[in-house]
């Protein structure tokens, strides 16, 4: 019948029906906990505290799950680097090539710049004449009594590959041609070859060399230049272009960007070649929405392991220093005398220890050392949990020593209960209150200090992540202007969490404290 | 009182000993040590001796050839005689490069600590007269904000905000660029210059602490009977407040302030380090890294000399300002 009747009642209260004033259901009775929780939720900042933690955790725990990236999944990209193919220069010099058994050396050569800058046709050089020819444009001959020991040019005649050096004879009558621009067939020494408009120069079938004022050089090591890319580079040039595609013998097809140094006349080749590599701090996308870090891994993906690092390791330090703490000052609290004595003594010394001068220390230790990753997390929370347990021990220490001259105190003694069941089952959940308040507020502080140990390269190491090592990357001042994906997030994500603690713990204090009004 | 103070400067002395000796034991404990790495480059040298002969060698010079007790009461000995030793770093002795950087560090910490007071106090009054109020809240979040914000965050959000992007100030160091030039006058302005963003670091992510103290010991007196007494007399709310509220609210701050001047000497190690301050924060977190001894051992003792200072301050002005306190 009550199971009837009980909604019904509650309509009754809701829609406001009339009381009278001793009834039961006016009184609204709270237990102490339920009365904390209303306390709690009326500090508008706490609720926000919880809100912001609630979104951290989710982000870290759920998010790792979710994500479609692991945490230390590389990216690969394909980029593209321009790398210098060849230069080419075009050559504005005379060349000489001397007849076979004749000597026209380099102060001749002098001699007969001079003579062809005056346009003389002849020259004298150590009591010889020379007598000097322009058989074509940029074209010379030179004569030694009517006889052409040597030629002067600037269109260079290029063997083919594999060709030996064509003959003097068949470079002068190639020349000949093509610097008047003709072409056609010519003899020489009984042999016909023939000079097309490529400048090619043609015997039988075999292309045996050509002609091009062009110089091509590889700036590779052990890349030749066909003879096919030369001229197709050549054509470009003179049609003053800046950029053509060329397909490789074997079919791959590249591009290539020109450019032209007008100091050292050379044009340069760049060869645009495909590399495979990390994808470095690829800027946000949809695909990464908070694009990559310097390792090319996915930043959202690293942040959410590293909250998960990073919240791990506070509540395992604060775990141990809570255990550490609660036992030795509880111990000390309860026994009083010299036992209280020696644990302050204790308490009072690692007081004075400045802990995060030695924690860096000991973090330089670990890389000189070479620690494993993984076994320096453990080693982290080690070292700042067995440094962090004085001021709860003392926290304790301090509770206990009043509440245990209380009257419960005594009855508990009288029913004969053991000393560690009096301890814990009796005095502590009496502390506990102000223990969830310090104990929230270290969280944040020991989350920073261990995010400030691993910015400075001295504590979570890679490849794990953690809030801390991936603020690290700004220590290269290029990231820290250009990228602020891989930095900020990380920061405002530490700030949050830790902002959460602290509002929580703040207003976990407000809510337990029975002077509080409200 | 006098007993009092006699008594606990004996027990920081004897709590100073443990506490160097476990610093010590741990450095002496630490491989791959600057001794160690020194050999090594030395034993690579061509033509030089073998590793283990140098290691010696250097062992002995540098009086790490002892065990480690033996080492330490060597070390306790030459401290007690205010000989420090030289730094291997900075190979200086370790008082005079003390000398020169820690006043940096000082002029640093003391300007940052006055704005401080100067910040927080004010905003934490208010934020107690006015509680729950929406002024109350934002000064609570703000200081929290203060407390949450990582020091190396915020200092690298600085130096992208006025450095890099508004270009206000240099990124790091303490001189400009032309600095060597400068007139007397101009280089105390260029070194004040280039201290604004460490400085506003410091004052931004350690307010929040002193701001809620204060807050809180506000709250503490208004809910006291004497000031129900003094609403009673009919006195302006101004008059309670400022005159009989926040003279009580002095006594808790005046000794926290006292308690905190040792800790002006300490630098801050981190925000110094991000900005290449070269005061006695970076000096010991460069000597720090690579595991020289000597400078180590006496930044450290420094620190620790400090902190029991600031202890014992705290409880002396506790009993000189608040007569209520009586100190057995």
């Amino acid at each position: 019948m009550s199971d009837i009747n009980k909604p019904n009642e509650q309509n009754n209260v809701s829609s406001g029906e009339t009381l009278s004033l001793n009834d039961d259901r006016r009184v609204k009775t709270l237990s102490p906990g339920a009365l904390v929780a209303k306390r709690f939720f009326r500090n508008r900042l706490a609720v926000l505290g919880l809100v912001m933690l609630a979104v951290m955790f989710l982000f870290s725990f759920v998010g790792g799950m979710v994500s479609p990236y692991g945490e230390d999944e590389q990216f690969y990209t394909y980029t593209y680097l321009e790398k210098e193919y060849v230069g080419v220069t075009r050559n504005e010099d005379f060349r000489y090539v001397s007849a076979e058994g004749q000597d026209f050396g380099s102060a001749a050569q002098a001699q007969f710049l001079m003579a062809q800058m005056m346009g003389k046709t002849e020259f004298e050089y150590k009591d010889i004449n020379y007598g000097l020819t322009q058989e074509g444009q940029d074209f010379y001959a030179v004569s030694v009594d009517g006889d052409t020991i040597a030629i002067a040019y600037k269109d260079i005649v290029n063997a083919s590959d594999g060709v030996a050096d064509l003959p003097f004879n068949v470079k002068h009558a190639a020349l000949q041609l093509y610097t008047n621009d003709e072409q056609g067939a010519f003899s020489v020494d009984g042999q016909d070859y023939m000079l097309d408009e490529d400048g090619n120069i043609i015997q039988g079938d075999e292309v045996m060399g050509y002609i091009s004022r062009f110089v091509v050089q590889s700036k590779e090591n052990g890349v030749l230049v066909s003879r096919d890319f030369k001229e197709r580079l050549e054509e470009v040039l003179d049609n003053e272009g800046t950029e053509f595609a060329y397909t490789d013998p074997d079919g791959t097809e590249h591009t290539y960007t020109i450019t032209y140094d007008a100091a050292a006349k050379v044009w340069s080749v760049m060869q645009e070649t495909e590399t495979y590599v990390y994808s470095q701090y690829e800027a946000p996308s949809s695909k990464h929405p908070l694009g990559t870090d310097s390792n090319g891994m996915d930043m959202l993906t690293r942040l959410m392991y590293g909250g998960r690092v990073s919240l791990i390791i506070g509540f395992i330090v604060v775990i141990i220093e809570t255990v550490l703490g609660v036992i030795l000052g509880g111990i000390s609290g309860y026994f009083g005398k010299w036992v209280d004595n020696v644990i302050m003594r204790i308490v009072d010394v690692f007081y004075c220890i400045p802990s995060l001068p030695l924690v860096i220390i000991l973090g330089a230790a670990m890389d000189g050392m070479r620690v494993d990753p993984q076994l320096r997390m453990f080693y982290l929370m080690l070292i700042l949990g067995f440094l962090g347990w004085p001021s709860i021990a003392r926290l304790v220490r301090g509770q206990i020593l009043s509440l245990r001259e209380q009257e419960f105190m005594t009855a508990a003694e009288a029913c004969g209960i053991r000393v560690s069941r009096r301890i814990f089952k009796h005095l502590i959940p009496n502390v506990i209150p102000q223990l969830i308040v310090t104990c929230t507020m270290s969280l944040g502080s020991v989350m920073l200090t261990e995010a400030t140990l691993s910015f400075l390269g001295l504590g979570v190491k890679f490849p794990f992540a953690s809030w801390g090592n991936i603020i690290n990357d700004v220590n290269n001042s290029y990231v820290l202007t250009t990228y602020w994906f891989i930095w900020i997030p990380a920061g405002v994500c530490l700030l949050i969490a830790v902002l959460g603690f602290n509002f929580v713990g703040d207003g976990l204090r407000d809510a337990f404290d029975p002077r509080m009004k409200r | 009182m006098r007993n009092y103070i006699i008594k606990r400067i004996l027990a920081s002395i004897l709590i100073l000993f443990c506490v160097t000796f476990i610093i010590y034991a741990i450095l002496r404990c630490l491989p791959a040590s600057y001794v160690e790495t020194m050999a090594m480059q030395l034993a690579m040298a061509p033509g030089a001796k073998p590793y283990e002969e140098w290691i010696a060698q250097l062992n002995a010079s540098y009086g790490l050839d002892k065990g480690i007790i033996a080492g330490y009461f060597v070390w306790l000995g030459d401290f007690a005689a205010g000989n420090f030793g030289d730094s291997w770093k900075f190979t200086v002795p370790v008082i005079q490069k003390f000398h020169d950087v820690v006043w940096l560090s000082f002029v640093m910490g003391a300007v940052a600590f006055i704005l401080e007071l100067l910040i927080a106090v004010p905003l934490g009054i208010i934020a107690a007269t006015r509680q729950y109020s929406r002024a109350d809240y934002s000064i609570t979040a703000v200081a929290l904000i203060g407390i949450s914000l990582p020091p190396f965050f915020f200092a690298t959000l600085l130096k992208l905000v006025f450095a890099v992007k508004l270009q206000w100030f240099d990124v790091s160091g303490l001189v400009g660029r032309t600095f060597a030039q400068m007139s007397s006058w101009e280089q105390f302005m260029d070194k004040a210059y280039h201290l604004v963003l460490p400085i506003a670091t410091l004052v931004i992510t350690s307010i929040g602490a002193l701001m809620r103290h204060t807050r809180t010991n506000m709250l503490e007196v208004l809910n006291a009977d004497y000031i129900r007494t003094a609403r009673a007399k009919g006195l302006s709310e101004q008059r309670v407040i400022y005159k009989h509220a926040f003279r009580n609210t002095l006594i808790p701050l005046v000794t926290i302030i006292g308690g905190s001047l040792p800790g002006l000497f300490a630098g801050a190690q981190i925000t110094e380090t991000l900005f290449s301050i070269p005061g006695i924060g970076w000096t010991a977190y460069q000597s720090m890294i690579i595991g020289d001894i000597p400078f180590t051992m006496f930044y450290m003792t420094f620190i620790a000399v400090l902190t029991l200072a600031s202890n014992l301050l705290t409880d002396i002005l506790y009993a000189v300002v608040d007569p209520r306190v009586r100190i057995a």
